[in-house]
């Protein structure tokens, strides 16, 4: 016998009041469960479709000039200095504290070629990275395996009537046009495609590149940050983030976390309330108990300790359902916010803090009744004395 | 040896019209007495024995339990003091509905740092000693009156304190319940217990030792029996 005995025989007299007072602090806390899971997992869905965006850092050679070029009008610009990019710098990278969000490295050369006596842009890339990052290259035909095969965008095949398994020459070689891209509504319609060492070799570029694009796949990736480090690694380059994708996605994330906070914050306030209230009338409901308990010799301090305990032990039980009830809620709400890629994450973290957002509450909210209750002079609360 | 000393005991319900419950008693009570505090409705019985549970702060006056000025302790001291010298016995039995009759006797324990078996040993002994060894069990509700209030007084018992104070503890029992009660009260008393009571009841005078009546927050009697019934209940 001790004051948890005493607490537990009570909260089983008194199923109903603790089964309300357990419904008040579940609901909080399964609200704050499932708006965290949800915010969680959108998150993790922004990151993969970042990932499907592709590159979000491009580093370019330094320039001197300023460029000349607004809307598609292009004016010719004073170059000063051209610095280029070795493949070898291109290692560097490795080096840098953020490495592990760093999901491909792409480097390009471009130039200009030849073909069916029209001027068209070539670019050399590594086919296994660019494909893998340029998930909306859809290519009719088959990507490049081999340094003597092409393949064309769709406006560029259209203006030379190339067709797939054709055979062109440029500077006196013979290419095999392996794909089609499929339209993508960009720059790269106008591309022809090849591999980066027979472009190197075009356009005499051994071990240099024109341009890389870097892909940092993770929603909450200090993008700025990568871009400084990548700067500080590569001196000679210019390196910038493809901001608007990121920080619009992180944006909104952003206002999705204030607002479940602030919802959370409101739901956690009413059921504290609803906690402060049940225990309330708990402890006027045992004025004559706790009269009992003073007269034989409890301390106010006992006292406490005792309504505490009894709020703690159902808090406990609001965290653990809380959290499975949120999670349920999660499973139930993801399917209409997120339209692939559902993850639900069974965090332990997340249980943890459920249970002790639960406790924490639950021994704040019911501060009051209990000290309220100890000040209770044991003849008022007896009555028969 | 006296156990109890009070002087100049006074206890005032100030309002629109003030009552005097208690107006300047002393009182000795030596160690090892059976005495009965009588008096009718609204002499100041009930609140001189809150007042000597250290449960009512008094207007003025000194109350002296075992050498310890009751009231130049503070309130948590005061919790300390009745749950290691007093033990309470109510009419109303004041039993916890949800704890069985050995959880309700080990309830005065409940804050004290002893071993669990150490707890249980000690009211189960204590229920022995009130004949409830087998009622062990059973919650309030499924006890009958005398049940009750023996347990009750086992709970008084259970921590050997020096002094029991008992609030009318017949008051809603048959003649026939109230009788063993007395008895079993008195056998206490001739076991050494020191007893404080209030009745109302002329016919519980009897058992007592010494009978003391209240009258308007006054001492109006104080007197020994000569041959009380605890003789022959022995």
């Amino acid at each position: 016998m001790n004051l948890r005995t005493i607490a537990f025989n009570n909260l089983r007299r008194r199923k109903g009041r603790m089964a309300f007072l357990l419904a008040g602090l579940l609901i909080g806390v399964a609200t704050v469960v499932t708006l965290f899971s949800l915010t969680t997992s959108l998150t993790l869905d922004a990151e993969h479709k970042l990932d499907s965006y592709g590159a979000n850092i491009v580093i370019t050679p330094k320039r001197d000039d300023l460029s000349l070029s607004y809307g598609g009008i292009t004016l010719a610009g004073v170059n000063v200095t051209q610095n280029e990019l070795r493949m070898a710098d291109l290692q560097r990278i490795g080096d840098i504290e953020n490495f592990n969000n760093v999901a491909g490295i792409a480097p390009k050369v471009l130039g200009a070629v030849e073909i069916k006596g029209v001027r068209v842009l070539l670019m050399g890339v590594s086919p296994e990275v660019e494909f893998a990052l340029k998930r909306w290259w859809n290519v009719d035909g088959r990507t490049l395996a081999e340094d003597n095969e092409l393949v064309v965008g769709s406006s560029a095949a259209q203006r030379l009537g190339l067709a797939t398994g054709e055979q062109v020459i440029i500077d006196g070689s013979d290419f095999v046009i392996t794909g089609i891209l499929q339209p993508t509504g960009s720059q790269d319609d106008e591309l022809v495609i090849g591999t980066l060492a027979l472009a190197q070799r075009l356009f005499a570029k051994e071990g240099l590149v024109s341009l890389v694009e870097v892909a940092a796949l993770c929603a909450g990736c200090p993008i700025e940050e990568m871009v400084e480090q990548i700067a500080a690694v590569l001196p000679q380059a210019e390196v910038n983030a493809i901001q608007q994708v990121v920080k619009t996605r992180m944006h909104a994330l952003a206002q999705f976390q204030t607002f479940a906070l602030g919802i959370s914050a409101v739901v956690l306030f009413i059921g504290a309330l609803v906690v402060l209230v049940t225990m309330m009338g708990s402890v006027n409901e045992r004025t004559r108990e706790i009269g009992i308990f003073r007269a034989l010799g409890f301390r106010r301090g006992h006292v406490v300790a005792l309504i505490e305990i009894e709020a703690v032990t159902v808090s406990c039980f609001a965290g653990l359902f809380g959290y499975l009830l949120g999670m349920a809620a999660t499973r139930m709400i993801l399917p209409f916010l997120v339209e692939a890629h559902l993850e639900i994450i069974w965090d332990l973290r997340l249980a943890g803090g459920a249970l002790l957002l639960a406790v924490v509450v639950g021994a704040l909210a019911s501060l009051y009744p209990a000290l309220h209750a100890s000040r209770m002079e044991p003849t008022t609360a007896l009555r028969a004395l | 040896m006296s156990l109890i000393k009070i002087t100049s005991l006074s206890k005032h319900y100030l309002g629109a019209d003030t009552v005097v419950a208690l107006d300047g008693i002393d009182l000795e009570i030596h160690s090892g007495s059976f005495v009965g505090m009588m008096g009718p409705s609204g002499s100041g019985k009930s609140t001189f024995l809150s007042i000597l549970g250290g449960l009512c702060q008094p207007g003025s006056g000194r109350v002296v339990v075992n050498n310890i000025d009751l009231y130049a302790l503070g309130s948590e001291q005061l919790a300390d003091f009745r749950r290691e010298y007093l033990g309470f016995v109510f009419q109303a039995f004041n039993l916890i509905p949800y704890l069985t009759a050995l959880e309700n006797v080990m309830l005065p324990m409940a804050v004290m740092s002893l071993p669990a078996r150490e707890k249980r040993r000690r009211a189960q002994e204590v229920l022995e000693r009130v004949g409830l060894g087998t009622r062990v069990g059973h919650l309030p509700n499924q006890l009958s009156g005398g049940e009750q209030e023996r347990v009750a007084i086992a709970r008084a018992l259970v921590n050997k304190p020096p002094l029991i104070l008992a609030d009318e503890p017949t008051g809603s029992l048959d003649s026939a319940t109230s009788s063993e009660i007395m008895a079993l009260l008195a056998e206490l008393h001739r076991e050494g217990q020191t007893i404080v009571m209030v009745t109302h009841n002329p016919e519980n005078q009897a058992w007592f030792h010494r009978t003391v009546s209240l009258r308007d927050g006054l001492v109006a009697s104080d007197i020994a029996t000569a041959a009380p019934l605890r003789a022959a209940a022995g």
